[in-house]
């Protein structure tokens, strides 16, 4: 534990902040949904980084907690994200998000 | 033994269960088998009770029914004089009624649901008048108001019959509602709606009270509508429309009598209140006169016999208002005897005639119905009050207290049964004397079965002997009937200013002078149908004024539909115009307008673009952030 407290909590902020901007951009301007995928998870363990970064810096082992929960989520959330887009390349062929627009109102 | 009297309702009940239940896949003639048999039953124990009442009255509790707060009512009935009478009569001529509608509606399609219906009214009417409180007595006079309304329309396919089903049930409604907050008064000024502990409470309040006053006179538009008093009287004519057994059992013989039996079981209550009194006298005065002169002109055989039996209650309540209740209760039972005998004749010429019920279209037939004809003529003779038929002692010991009490009402009273003899007289001839003026190749009047006509020979018996039981004393008699009823009336009579009676001599001449004008309207009735055999004119004829008004029931059902019919349904018309169509529908149009204007907005942002949503959720989630943080 103590060897984590070595690196200054700024670079923790620093770093999870650039990966969850690197997660938000890759979001925003790919077309690939699995790439898309990809950057969320990227966003989220981020946080998950963030969140671990705290609880050792305050001793309190609550945001180790949280990110064990985040993760359970996580996993569940691309195991349902990924079998709707494997029926959305059966049909289209495509994982490009854009052949997704048959909600337009 | 009194203690199995309670069970007297529940054979009429298990009857209709059973019959209800397994209606069609029973075989009629087990299912009317079942029917008269629950009846007998009841009839049986009914007698048992009678035999061994001599005065005392009990009360057997059945079960607990509301509790709440203050408020105790139970399932409890109340075995005395007064209720073992009205169960010999329900009992007693609704058996017979059960057996001669087995001949009467042998052929109907729904025969076993007629009998369930019949069974399940002569349940409630038995509820009613053994109820040992108000509020039970209401649960049977709702009973027997449905039942009412489900065997005027038994024929529903018919919209006349239903109309009149329906004309009925709402007439009631209108005196069930007085009935229904003369007892929400009662338990507000008694804290109770039993019967025991209002009467009791009761004598300790002034005559003349004014809540007593209140109450009796809801209660007395309770009586109104259930037993056809001006102004709620102009359903029972329509209720003919039932099948004949229901016209004899129903809206001759018992429920009917409710309103009677209503008001002669609140008799100290009613004695408390000379105002309440005086309109009972008065109304059923009214009544008696008015309902005769419309039978007068009447052409539809159950139609005169309708208003008859609206008139016979008038006497009844005439009774009631000037203190006679043993005397009413007294007619009560005649009144059972013969008009039900009236009415199955009429049912049994009916049947012998296919149907036709028009007496323009009769004639003649004493010779092709001799039974019917013997007991149509001694049920007549027994309402128009000829002694030594029932009718005449009932209706005489009326006239004589409401002699002594008002001579103005005992005068009505006297111009209502001169006209009963005239109406039933004229209907007697019109029906049995003559020549058939129908057409008799296309009808072939005949006699009716066995079934039939016996329960009319035993019901001729009791309208012969019935009224023995009441003999005055001035007669020679001993008044059974009034020694039987005293205990239950002795606290009324007490509470009552009594006027001292006429005196032996004044009573028979009093008796003679109504035998005397019965006689002479008789004699008329022979002499203008009979002798000069003029039969009413047809349909479309020109009418003296008078005629023709008593001929349209004085025109009341137009003027009811004139003054609370029509005005009602031009309300309606412009609440729908105005208030549903406009305001009602406008808000609910406008909500669905406003929602679809809006969703016209939104749908823009629906794009179908993956990338805008995405973007609109970072923008929108950083905003937050960027607010919260602020």
């Amino acid at each position: 534990m103590g060897d984590l407290k070595t690196i200054p909590m700024d670079w923790y902020l620093l770093l999870s902040t650039i990966l969850f901007s690197i997660g938000v951009m890759g979001v925003l301007f790919r077309r690939n949904a699995i790439i898309i995928f990809m950057s969320i998870e990227l966003m989220l363990n981020a946080v998950n980084l963030l969140l671990v970064a705290f609880s050792a810096y305050h001793n309190d082992a609550n945001g180790q907690v949280f990110v064990f929960f985040t993760m359970a989520v996580a996993a569940a959330e691309i195991a349902v994200g990924l079998a709707i887009l494997v029926v959305v390349y059966r049909n289209t062929k495509s994982t490009d998000i854009d052949v997704l627009n048959r909600l337009k109102g | 033994m009194l203690q199995y009297a309670a069970l007297i309702p529940f054979f009429p009940l298990a009857g209709f269960i059973i019959l209800g239940l397994l209606n069609k896949r029973l075989p009629k003639n087990l299912a009317a088998v079942i029917a008269c048999g629950m009846l007998l039953i009841s009839f049986g124990l009914a007698l048992g009770m009678f035999m061994n009442i001599s005065g005392q009255s009990q009360e057997v509790q059945l079960a607990p029914w509301i509790n709440v707060g203050s408020f105790s009512a139970s399932f409890t009935f109340l075995l005395d004089p007064l209720s073992s009478i009205f169960l010999m009569i329900i009992t007693g001529v609704g058996f017979l009624i059960h057996v001669y509608s087995i001949g009467y509606m042998h052929d109907d399609e729904k025969h076993n649901i007629f009998f369930a219906y019949l069974n399940l009214f002569v349940f409630f009417m038995l509820v009613l008048v053994m109820a040992s409180s108000y509020l039970l007595m209401f649960v049977g006079w709702e009973g027997v108001g449905l039942c009412s309304y489900l065997l005027i329309g038994f024929w529903f396919k018919n919209k006349a019959y239903n109309d009149a089903a329906k004309k009925a049930f709402i007439m009631n409604r209108i005196g069930d509602l007085g009935f229904l907050l003369g007892i929400i008064l009662l338990f507000i000024t008694f804290g109770s709606s039993d019967y025991h502990t209002i009467f009791t409470k009761a004598n300790g309040f002034m005559s003349g009270d004014a809540m007593i006053t209140t109450i009796t006179l809801l209660l007395f538009v309770g009586a109104m509508g259930k037993s056809a008093q001006i102004p709620l009287y102009t359903w029972l004519p329509d209720a003919m429309a039932g099948p004949t057994p229901v016209s004899a059992l129903i809206h001759a013989a018992t429920m009917v009598t409710a309103g009677i039996y209503m008001v002669a079981r609140s008799g100290i209550l009613y004695a408390l209140s000379p105002i309440s009194m005086y309109v009972v006298a008065l109304v059923g005065v009214v009544t008696a006169v008015f309902a005769a002169t419309i039978a007068l002109t009447q052409n539809d055989i159950k139609k005169v016999l309708a208003y008859s039996t609206v008139s016979q209650l008038g006497y009844m309540f005439l009774g009631l208002g000037v203190g006679a209740f043993s005397a009413s209760v007294f007619h009560v039972m005649t009144h059972a005897f013969f008009k039900a005998l009236l009415f199955l004749c009429a049912g049994s010429v009916i049947h012998g005639l296919a149907g036709e019920q028009d007496i323009r279209h009769m004639g003649g037939l004493r010779k092709k119905l001799p039974i019917t004809f013997i007991t149509f003529l001694i049920g007549t003779l027994a309402i128009a009050g000829i002694p030594p038929f029932a009718g005449f002692f009932s209706k005489d010991e009326i006239l004589i207290h409401a002699y002594s009490s008002n001579k103005l009402f005992w005068a009505l009273g006297m111009l209502g049964s001169m006209m009963t003899a005239f109406y039933m007289f004229r209907l007697l001839f019109l029906t049995f004397s003559g020549t058939y003026r129908g057409d008799s190749h296309k009808v072939h009047p005949h006699e009716s079965p066995k079934v039939m006509t016996v329960p009319l020979i035993i019901l001729a018996i009791l309208s012969t002997i019935g009224g023995f039981v009441g003999v005055p004393e001035s007669l020679g008699g001993t008044s059974q009937i009034s020694k039987f009823l005293d205990p239950v009336f002795k606290p009324a009579q007490a509470k009552m200013m009594m006027v001292e009676g006429s005196g032996g001599v004044s009573e028979m001449m009093l008796m003679g002078i109504t035998i005397t004008v019965v006689l002479i309207s008789i004699f008329a009735a022979w002499y203008m149908y009979v002798s000069r055999k003029s039969v009413p004119v047809s349909e479309g004829t020109k009418l003296p004024f008078f005629t023709k008004l008593s001929y349209h029931n004085f025109y009341v059902d137009e003027i009811y539909s004139a003054l609370i019919t029509k005005p009602l349904d031009k309300i309606s018309e412009l609440l729908k115009n105005i208030i549903e169509n406009k305001v009602i529908d406008g808000v609910v149009n406008a909500s669905g307008k406003v929602t679809e204007w809006v969703s016209g907005l939104m749908r823009f942002v629906q794009t179908g673009n993956v990338d805008f949503y995405l973007l609109a959720m970072v923008v929108g989630i950083a905003l937050i952030i960027f607010l919260k943080l602020m």
